[in-house]
């Protein structure tokens, strides 16, 4: 079973929440929603449920038009960023709920329950109110509710957001698996790239309510359509340079560098250079060619890596280093690029170029 | 000046409690350097935001001393202890401007108009606020409200601790580098302790020189970020540092070698002379596997590969002992078969969860 | 081309209500705008006279009198309810049990009838019997609500203060629940005297509650009837003569339901416009935060 999104667009009061916009979700597809906060991902996923509806475009599932009906009648169930649950229910009966309104009774009611419980390790606990369980549990009971309603279409809006990231990353590890039997389309908004790698799938990226790119997810962070895309695909943020092509070079900022094998592709003019801090090396290789000389602004050290930040000519860039480095701040250092993993954008903010894998 | 001393400092918030369970904060002894970055890292509940509270002085603790350079504050009250806390949750004063909010805590303390002007404005030069002084707090973003917050603890001279809670909390990913980079910026220039409350294991690392990892109420190790990951001295400490965490996987000691899933592994600290007692695991990061297509090394199959962007992790299994190895993000996997070498200078032993060390190893043990 | 997800069963439950208020309300008011524009000799015959009874009104000195006393009264009764109502929320304790007690003890002067508290009130500020009289006597006041108009003010204010300040306790401290306890960390880090913290935290944050306790106050003392209509009956003279009563004097006293159907036609205009006064200010606070 399938979304259709067709030319599906929200204005309110004269602002423009979602531009309008056209996609397809697959049965079984595991689709993230990747954006900044205020981005629009809360509203496409109401739009997506059916609490709100489009003020330009249809909505279909299944083939069917289901633009103007209620989310009642709509087979959505969603997951909160909040821990939502009935507070007067015990574990139990917050799983059960969608059931009871659905019809179910008796011993069908109970062995779901308990099955879906069990996938979810909450077994042990229905017995308690929601306040009574830790922030972790209490969000696995609002996945059990939302699991157990067998839904054709499963949202979820940050539901790991208000919990420790290393219970994030357990969940968000078990999350795809446990729907994946049901299949269902899952829809899961997230503000940061490393999740959405994490979980994989497919990546519907937004930026100030516009679907700026859909496509798998390592596509989107490797081939990026558009500037806008890749920087909210990056954390941390994206170094930029501004550069012009002149016949078979490229120039930025007193930099020379050559337009060789895929860039030499690119026709003159105005470009914006972007690359990721891992491609920033303390030091030169043959490939790594290009010699930068900036000032050490800042180093944070995580353990294993170092996240050197550096100033060149106005501009802010981070450099993810190997290895622990402590460089004084105001120090001077060269650092190297290569220009094969440059993605370059035009002045109009599309991909002309990026990164070839080998 | 401000060096900080915890002197067997424990709290319960229960009126009468009853065995060590009761305790949220379970006690413990600290000194805070002054001038030092700290993190207080670990997962809700193990007790930071309450020893941050006991250390601001928003909690008198149940027993045990806090000293500020040797006086003793334990029941002195928050605003007399010189220090400034910036919450999770954004706090300004709605109906004044930024210009205002900076000013408040000096205001309230009698300080000279002229002052006031002179210390708000150094302080909103230093945290990029000064475009905004004129406008009223209300409705600005989060991090900028963040930063007011963190201003109105810098503008009063006499402050010599800065204790936040999980500030960035609310922030974009984004501005999380921004603001973390601002508040090292500012650490570096003024001459601050500083406190760091977080479950964020990556906020802990980059921000503080030393890292205090918590769990259940206790400290389980106090190091630099190079040290708690290279030598976590508690698998807790392996299993919340790093993304993912260190492998930590049971084993068997035998004639001074470890046996995992059936393979003899070398590992000095089994060589100990005392023989080991308790459940004995191995611990050793995804980073420090390699893992090669073929070659020497333990045969394993490969489960699942992550991509992860810049690098990759594997899940492999070890007969059926499962194991995640980082793999380069150039590096192709073919097939599920493949061999794993393990890098011995990051291979721990660890017995009911403590690190054995080697023989010979200077640190002293846990 | 607005596709709202359309529930057709909502209309239906609508219905008992709408056909409510239509007999117990439109249809009324329609009759009394009938009168309103008719003139009668008490048989049943009615001869048209446009305006006259509004033009009438208008100039009357009577109904500028029981306006104008209206307005203060209703201004009076507000600039000391509201920030006594606030003071009182503000020293309520915000947790433990002393929460439960003063809740109950707050509540109770809401839950009397209103005419009971006018009789209450009607005999405390007897000077023979009552409490409040008969002490007031002995500390050598001339305090009699009967004989002397400012007396009367007196004892209709204090009631209405008794008995309707208790809402706004309620409402603000609602309100002053509703601030995170961050708040008053971070103030109390600050340095911020109490003061400060009331008028930095508290009263920008009870500011939306503040402004229903104030409508619903405003709304309710400019109708106000039952109490003082029990304790003075309008009097002495018509000192206490509210524009209700005046309005009952006319249409019950006097009979004259023309004039009297105008009056009440005007009043309900009053009412309308102010309420929309307060609507818009409430709807753009809401808009500006």
């Amino acid at each position: 079973m399938t979304l259709r999104f067709e030319a599906v667009g929200r204005t309110v009061d004269g602002n423009t929440h979602i531009h309008a916009t056209s996609f397809e979700l697959q049965r079984g597809s595991l689709n993230v929603l990747l954006g900044a906060t205020l981005s629009g991902k809360t509203s496409l996923i109401r739009l997506m449920a059916g609490q709100d509806a489009p003020t330009t475009g249809r909505v279909h599932f299944d083939g069917s038009d289901v633009t103007g009906a209620p989310v009642r009648k709509r087979n959505v169930a969603v997951v909160f960023q909040q821990f939502v649950n009935y507070p007067t229910l015990n574990g139990f009966e917050n799983i059960a709920s969608p059931l009871r309104a659905a019809g179910v009774r008796g011993e069908p009611l109970r062995q779901r329950v308990s099955e879906v419980a069990k996938l979810l390790r909450i077994d042990a606990l229905l017995e308690r109110k929601p306040h009574e369980l830790s922030g972790g549990q209490q969000q696995r009971l609002a996945i059990a509710r939302a699991l157990v309603k067998r839904a054709e279409l499963v949202l979820l809006d940050e539901p790991l957001a208000n919990l420790d990231y290393k219970l994030r990353e357990e969940l968000r590890a078990e999350l795809p698996k446990m729907f994946s039997s049901s299949g269902a389309i899952l829809v899961y908004a997230t503000t940061e790239p490393l999740e959405a790698l994490a979980l994989g799938g497919d990546t519907l990226a937004l930026d100030q309510g516009r679907v700026v790119q859909f496509a798998p997810t390592t596509q989107v962070y490797r081939v990026p359509a558009n500037l806008r895309a890749a920087q909210v695909f990056s954390d941390p943020p994206l170094n930029l340079l501004p550069a012009r092509k002149e016949g078979a070079q490229f120039y930025a900022a007193g930099l020379t560098i050559p337009a060789a094998d895929a860039l030499a592709d690119c026709p003159d003019g105005d470009y914006v250079f972007g690359f990721r801090p891992n491609h920033l090396s303390l030091a030169g290789t043959p490939s790594a060619s290009v010699k930068i000389d900036v000032t050490v602004a800042l180093t944070e050290i995580t353990g294993s890596e170092s996240y050197i930040h550096v100033d060149f000519e106005g501009a802010r860039w981070i450099a993810l280093a190997h290895g622990i480095h402590s460089l004084a701040r105001g120090a001077r250092l060269p650092v190297y690029l290569d220009p094969s993993q440059l993605f370059i954008f035009d002045a109009a903010g599309a991909l002309a170029s990026a990164p070839r894998r080998s | 000046m401000a060096r900080i001393t915890l002197e067997n400092i424990a709290h319960s918030y229960r009126p009468k409690p009853n065995g060590l369970d009761d305790y949220a904060l379970k006690p413990l002894n600290h000194l805070w350097e002054h001038g030092g970055a700290y993190a207080l890292l670990g997962p809700s509940g193990c007790g930071k935001t309450t020893l941050l509270n006991v250390i601001s002085g928003l909690v008198t603790p149940s027993q045990g001393r806090v000293l500020f350079d040797g006086n003793d504050v334990t029941l002195l009250p928050t605003e007399k202890r010189n220090i400034a806390q910036v919450f999770q949750f954004p706090v300004i004063y709605d109906t004044m401007t930024v210009y205002e909010n900076l000013a408040f805590p000096l205001k309230n303390r009698g300080v000279a108009r002229h002052e006031i002007d002179r210390r708000v404005r150094e302080v909103a030069r230093m945290l990029d606020l000064e475009a905004s002084l004129a406008r009223k707090a209300h409705g600005l973003t989060a991090d900028a409200k963040q930063k007011i917050s963190v201003g109105r603890g810098l503008v009063r001279v006499d402050v010599n601790a800065i204790l936040f809670d999980e500030p960035l909390t609310v922030i974009d990913p984004h501005l999380k580098w921004q603001l973390r980079s601002q508040l090292k910026q500012l650490h570096h220039d003024l001459d601050i302790t500083m406190v760091y409350v977080t479950h964020d294991q990556t906020e802990a690392l980059t921000f503080a020189d030393k890292v205090i990892v918590m769990f259940q109420g206790e400290v389980v190790q106090v190091g630099v970020p190079q040290e708690l990951f290279e030598h976590p001295r508690h698998t807790f400490v392996g299993y919340f540092i790093g993304s993912p965490g260190m492998n930590v996987v049971p084993c068997t000691v035998e004639d001074g070698h470890a046996i995992v899933a059936g393979h003899r592994v070398a590992v000095k600290a089994a060589a100990a002379r005392t023989p080991l007692q308790g459940k004995l695991e191995i611990g050793i990061r995804p980073e420090f596997i390699a893992l090669s297509g073929n070659g020497a090394g333990l045969p394993v199959r490969i489960r699942r590969v992550s991509d992860l962007g810049r690098y990759k992790i594997a899940d492999v299994e070890l007969r059926d002992v499962p194991l995640k190895v980082m793999v380069s993000e150039r590096a192709v996997i073919d097939g599920d078969q493949a061999r794993i070498v393990f890098d011995p200078l990051h291979l721990h032993l660890y017995a009911d969860g403590h690190i054995v060390e080697e023989p010979g190893f200077e640190g002293a043990p846990s | 081309m607005n596709l709202k997800p359309v529930n057709n069963k909502a209309w239906w439950m609508v219905l008992p209500v709408v056909v409510l208020v239509a007999f117990s309300a439109v249809i009324p008011l329609m009759t009394v705008v009938n009168y309103s524009v008719q003139d009668t000799f008490g048989n049943n015959v009615f001869s048209w006279v446009g305006t006259d009874w509004y033009r009438d009104l208008l100039r009357s000195e009577r109904f500028h009198d029981a306006l104008g006393r209206q307005f203060l009264f209703s201004a009076i009764v507000l600039l000391i309810e509201v920030p006594l109502g606030i003071a009182l929320a503000v020293a309520m304790p915000r947790r433990g049990w002393g929460v439960a007690v003063c809740m109950v003890t707050f509540a109770l002067p809401l839950l009397i009838p209103w005419n009971v508290v006018g009789t209450i009130w009607q005999v405390f500020g007897r000077v023979d019997i009552g409490l409040l009289g008969h002490t007031l006597r002995n500390f050598g006041i001339d305090y009699n609500y009967t004989q002397d108009p400012l007396a009367a003010w007196f004892t209709v204010i204090i009631m209405d203060v008794w008995h309707w300040t208790s809402l706004v306790v309620l409402l603000c401290y609602a309100g002053l629940q509703a601030i995170p306890e961050q708040f008053y960390a971070a103030a109390r880090i600050d340095g911020a005297s109490r003061w400060a913290v009331f008028r930095y935290i508290q009263l920008p944050r009870m500011r939306r509650v503040l402004l229903i306790a104030i409508l619903l106050r405003f709304m309710d003392s400019f109708m106000i009837y039952t109490e003082p209509f029990v304790v003075t009956g309008g009097g002495p003279g018509n000192s206490t003569t509210f524009l209700s009563i005046d309005l009952v004097k006319q249409a019950v006293g006097s009979f004259d339901i023309g004039p009297a159907a105008a009056m009440s036609i005007v009043y309900f205009l009053i009412i309308l416009l102010l309420s929309w006064v307060f609507y818009t200010v409430m709807t753009s606070t809401r808009e500006r935060s």
